[in-house]
């Protein structure tokens, strides 16, 4: 759906910032998360985890557990089928283990009983003969010929000679002559990096409530950020229709992409269906961190050649990433963001996955991005201090532009990167002094965006209220955006919108929300639907004034008669039209299904300051600006909120937080307290600015916003800090010990 | 597991002794509630102090202050003559945790908790405090440094408990001050940490001073030979300098997932550092 041809139209309620719609709730307490959910007769389900990294499990013996009163069920993969989809597959396993344990914390067991108390008294009761087996967490280590074999049979077909069989994928692409690029060059650098793998970290832990029946019906409830994709995992790996199982999403406590699978929905139906009651489960915060998504860990090389006036001739990265135990395709994301900022003449990108014992990856806001984009922008700022030229300049003078074939592929069509620079450029904070042990650093930051199957319906009630059925968690504040683009189209009050979130069987199917796409998809779905209960009202209006229909529009929430020729009638508001639909032919709805494209990539650039304390290593983040390329910004308190808390999220990755394993391939900090995300008091303002670069594939020219943010931190602060340390700071995080070490080897 | 709340310090005395099983004495609850919560303390009996009278009183004792074992940190905090006769004591105590936990945590608490990272312990080790402790056989009073006898584990003997801690009276131009390293700024737990308490005479010159540190070893410790670097000194850089070599030279620290044995054995010297110079301007000392 193209950017509507009145491009200059004059928003009314887009563009401003009214109160969340569950704002009120949620402060209150009232709002109902995934624990919250309660059904009579409610056992409660607790999970029996590995203790080691990696072992054979033997046997289980559950004959115990199952024994103590009040101990209602017991599963192991046992209870499981065989899903033929290898993927599905892999989730299910992900969730229940079968012959081994690939990971410290993966599920061997889980017990349904009467009382938290007795399940977990139960779980001690359970008896696994554990076979241990040698273990590999690092994913340069795991890529050695002679590393221990996570899962056997998942090697990618013709493993080259020389890598272990824990390499799953490998691909490379790129465009230009390499040799003659980098033979232009006046200066070339080359550059290994590492990062950590690290969490999402939403607050609210996973949480479900199953419910299967006799007859064979589900219900779920569930913390998610897409209960259809729920729906589908589920339904296949309990091998049951889809019609059958009912999965309604809760209020989501974060989700920052690590809510778009299944980790207990499965084991708590199981449960349920085994027991006969409905089944509760609740993961506490060191589940979450054992044996829930993290994000991948990386290794990447890259090198970039460039010019003295800075212009880059050629680049090259190679990227290693790990995502757990399971085959996983996040390094696709990384190798095609790498250099998406830049127009090349030579660019090269390989990619290489491989297994560790370590959780499946999940989905982090822009997966594989932040780390590839990190690499590359170290680089480039080090070529920039080495040519002594302005990280700006140089940027600007290689930005990609509408026209310019991106580095994976596609040709861009109208994006901010060049306007979101300029801005960059032209903003107090990058002329601001800096003090002593202080550094700057920028980064630009890509996120693809995405659009996906969406279904809307809106339903216009007697009084003249209208009530949208949406099928996506609002993560972002989705809500409040869809209800505004409604109000904008019906010329209404936003106040008399309502929006809420349905459940798999009162909607048609949505995809998850990720891809920093609902604002988009739903948006336009949602102005879709308008527009068809804007054309049903006209016509509903027509009858009552015997006209034609299509001499009746739609302006400012009245029905007008087009011209004089129409006729002359008073307009009609949609109040007017709602009241009376009864009598004109019954209640008035719109709808639209869509698989939405034209989602248009989005580009940011975020500055910081910080300051080094050269005797402790401790870095403080001093000031921090992102700007950013919204398309149309709906409602821009959220937008900001998008932009401020991707820049947090990268500066916790950048600073401290990391997955840390020790020598027995254990997680040495599944906590809150020894996961270190940042707290308020070790931020300053976030500033942002938000630049409007219409999307052509949106009537309001809205871009996701919501991932784009993540990206350029890990870069912008390890620029700022190298800079500051005057050092590069080649690995993530750089917590206070590594770069105390690093200032100590520079003497 | 059985709650008891005793209204004498007999009883809580009686309870603790007779006990088999494992048990906790319940006061802010700061430690014991969350470590049962994770799963790593299932115990038989808990016994809640906080009814005990005088428990959560601050009385001024011999120029100094008696602190019973259930004032919360902030409780202390507002107490304007600790606060003046004690600040490092005070802000090594209100660093732990949130609001929320400053209003149950006690110092008691921290110090039977038994960490070598505990921020309240450095600060009540330079300050030589006493705690009081009710037992089977009676009462007695017990320095801090011999309380801690390893991670985890004290000194106290089975039915023992804490009452209170004395925080001695001091002379004028004397003063203390806690510094600890966390990666962020609060909610976090000592990487490493330094307290230092010195007194001064007329012209500024250090002629007493004690200097602790904490997560650098199994126990928190008290630095004698740090202390002797700065004592006779205006804590000009020499000075300075050796104090913080003196404290890095005893470190014994782990690596561990908080920070490594090189980082905590640099750091504690500059911490030292630090913490001396707050502690001269509070005593008034002239830089």
């Amino acid at each position: 759906m193209a950017l509507d041809e009145n491009g200059k139209r004059i928003f009314k309620v887009v563009g401003t910032r009214p109160p969340r719609p569950d704002g009120i709730d949620k402060v209150t307490g009232r709002a109902m998360y995934g624990a919250d959910a309660t059904a009579p007769g409610m056992l409660q389900g607790h999970i029996l985890r590995s203790p080691h990294a990696h072992a054979r499990i033997k046997s289980i013996d559950t004959s115990e557990a199952e024994a103590l009163s009040g101990v209602k069920a017991v599963v192991t993969a046992k209870d499981f089928g065989l899903p033929d989809d290898e993927s599905v597959l892999d989730v299910q396993d992900n969730c229940m283990a079968r012959d081994k344990a690939l990971y410290d914390g993966h599920p061997v067991a889980a017990v349904a009983a009467s009382s938290a108390a007795i399940a977990k008294k139960a779980l001690k009761l359970i008896k696994v003969d554990y076979e241990i087996l040698p273990h590999v967490t690092d994913v340069d280590e795991a890529m050695k010929p002679d590393a221990p074999i996570v899962q056997t049979g998942r090697a990618m077909e013709d493993l080259p000679d020389g890598l272990s069989e824990n390499v799953t994928y490998h691909f490379e692409f790129g465009h230009g002559d390499m040799d003659a690029g980098f033979a232009k060059a006046d200066k070339i650098i080359e550059r290994s990096f590492k990062t950590a793998a690290t969490h999402q970290g939403y607050i609210e832990p996973h949480a479900c409530l199953a419910s299967m029946n006799s007859d064979g019906k589900g219900e779920l409830w569930c913390c998610t950020q897409g209960q259809f994709y729920v729906r589908e995992l589920c339904a296949d790996i309990m091998q049951m229709d889809a019609s059958q199982l009912r999965v309604t999403a809760s209020e989501i406590g974060g989700g920052f992409g690590g809510k778009t699978t299944v980790f207990i929905e499965p084991v708590a139906l199981a449960l349920s269906r085994k027991s006969g009651r409905p089944v509760k489960i609740v993961m506490t915060r060191d589940e979450v961190f054992r044996a829930t998504g993290p994000t991948v860990s990386s290794s990447t090389d890259v090198k970039i050649g460039m010019t003295k006036d800075g212009r880059i001739t050629a680049a090259h990265a190679t990227l290693r990433y790990q995502g757990g135990a399971f085959p996983c395709g996040t390094v696709q994301f990384g190798a095609q963001s790498a250099f998406a900022a830049y127009d090349l003449e030579a660019v090269q990108t390989i990619g290489w996955s491989a297994l560790t014992n370590r959780p499946k990856e999940a989905a982090y806001r822009a997966p594989g991005a932040p780390m590839a984009i990190y690499a590359v922008e170290s680089v480039v700022d080090e070529l920039c201090q080495e040519l002594n030229l302005d990280p700006l300049d140089v940027r600007l003078k290689n930005a990609a532009q509408k026209g310019t074939k991106s580095s994976y592929g596609p040709t861009f069509d109208d994006i901010g990167l060049k306007a979101t620079l300029d801005a960059a450029k032209a903003h107090p904070h990058y002329a601001a002094p800096l003090g002593p042990n202080q550094g700057r650093g920028l980064s630009c930051g890509f996120w693809f965006n995405f659009g996906g199957n969406t279904c809307v319906s809106m339903n216009l009630n007697f009084d003249g209220t209208v009530g949208i059925t949406e099928g996506n968690p609002d993560i972002g504040g989705s809500r409040a955006s869809i209800s505004q683009m409604a109000a904008e189209e019906l010329g209404i009050p936003y106040e008399k919108v309502r929006t809420i979130v349905a459940d798999t069987n009162s909607i048609g199917h949505n995809d998850v929300t990720d891809g920093s796409r609902v604002t988009f998809a739903v948006g336009l779905a949602t102005i879709k639907a308008a527009r068809e209960a804007i054309k049903e009202m006209c016509t509903r209006v027509a009858k009552i004034w015997d006209i034609d229909a299509d001499a009746v529009y739609w302006e400012d929430g009245y029905a007008k008669p087009s011209g004089p020729n129409a006729g002359t009638f008073d307009p009609m508001s949609l109040e007017e039209i709602a009241a009376i639909s009864a009598q004109t032919g019954g209640p008035i709805a719109g709808h639209h299904e869509v698989n939405a494209d034209g989602a248009g990539v989005s580009f940011g650039v975020h500055l910081v300051d910080v300051e080094v304390d050269p005797e402790t290593g401790a870095t403080t983040v001093l000031r921090y600006t992102v700007f950013q390329d919204a398309g149309k910004a709906i409602h821009p308190d959220y937008v900001e909120g998008q932009m401020q808390g991707g820049a947090v999220q990268g500066i916790g990755w950048a600073l401290n937080e990391e997955y840390i394993y020790g020598e027995d391939g254990l997680l040495q900090n599944p906590s809150l307290l020894d996961y270190r995300i940042p707290v308020a008091s070790d931020l300053p303002n976030i500033d942002t600015v938000i630049l409007e670069i219409p999307n052509p594939g949106h009537p309001y020219g809205v871009r996701g916003v919501g991932e784009t943010p993540i990206v350029p931190p890990l870069a912008a602060i390890s620029n700022a800090v190298s800079r500051a340390l005057d050092l590069r700071m080649f690995e993530l995080p750089m917590s206070p010990p590594k770069i105390l070490k690093a200032l100590s080897s520079k003497v | 597991m059985r709650y008891a709340k005793p209204t004498t310090t007999a009883q809580a005395v009686s309870l603790l002794n007779e006990e088999q099983g494992i048990s906790r004495i319940l006061s802010g609850g700061t430690d014991v509630l969350v470590q049962i919560k994770a799963g790593m303390l299932e115990p038989d009996l808990i016994v809640d102090i906080k009814h005990l009278e005088g428990i959560k009183d601050i009385t001024l004792e011999d120029g100094g202050y008696r602190i019973g074992a259930a004032v919360s940190g902030a409780q202390l905090g507002e107490h304007e003559g600790v606060a003046a006769l004690w600040p490092g004591v005070v802000e090594g105590f209100e660093l732990i945790g949130s609001t929320q936990v400053q209003g149950r945590a006690t110092m008691a608490g921290n110090l039977c908790n038994g960490s070598p990272a505990a921020d309240s312990v450095p600060g009540l080790i330079t300050a030589d405090a006493i705690a009081r402790i009710e037992g089977p056989d009676g009462t007695r009073d017990c320095a801090i440094i011999d309380i801690p006898v390893s991670p985890g584990k004290i000194s106290l003997a089975k039915g023992e408990f804490i009452t209170s801690i004395y925080l001695p009276k001091r002379p004028e131009r004397a003063s203390d001050a806690y510094l600890r390293f966390i990666p962020r700024t609060e909610m976090d737990i000592a990487v490493v940490a330094a307290a230092v308490s010195l007194e001064l005479d007329v012209d500024g010159v250090c002629i007493k001073a004690r200097v602790s540190l904490g997560a650098v070893a199994p126990t928190v410790l008290l630095v004698e030979t740090a202390a002797d670097c700065i004592v006779g000194t205006k804590l000009d850089d020499a000075a300075l300098e050796a104090l913080s070599v003196a404290c890095s030279a005893v470190c014994n620290p782990i690596d561990d997932k908080r920070g490594t044995i090189e980082f905590r054995t640099h750091t504690a010297g500059v911490l030292a550092k630090r913490a001396a110079l707050i502690a001269y301007g509070r005593a008034g000392g002239q830089k």
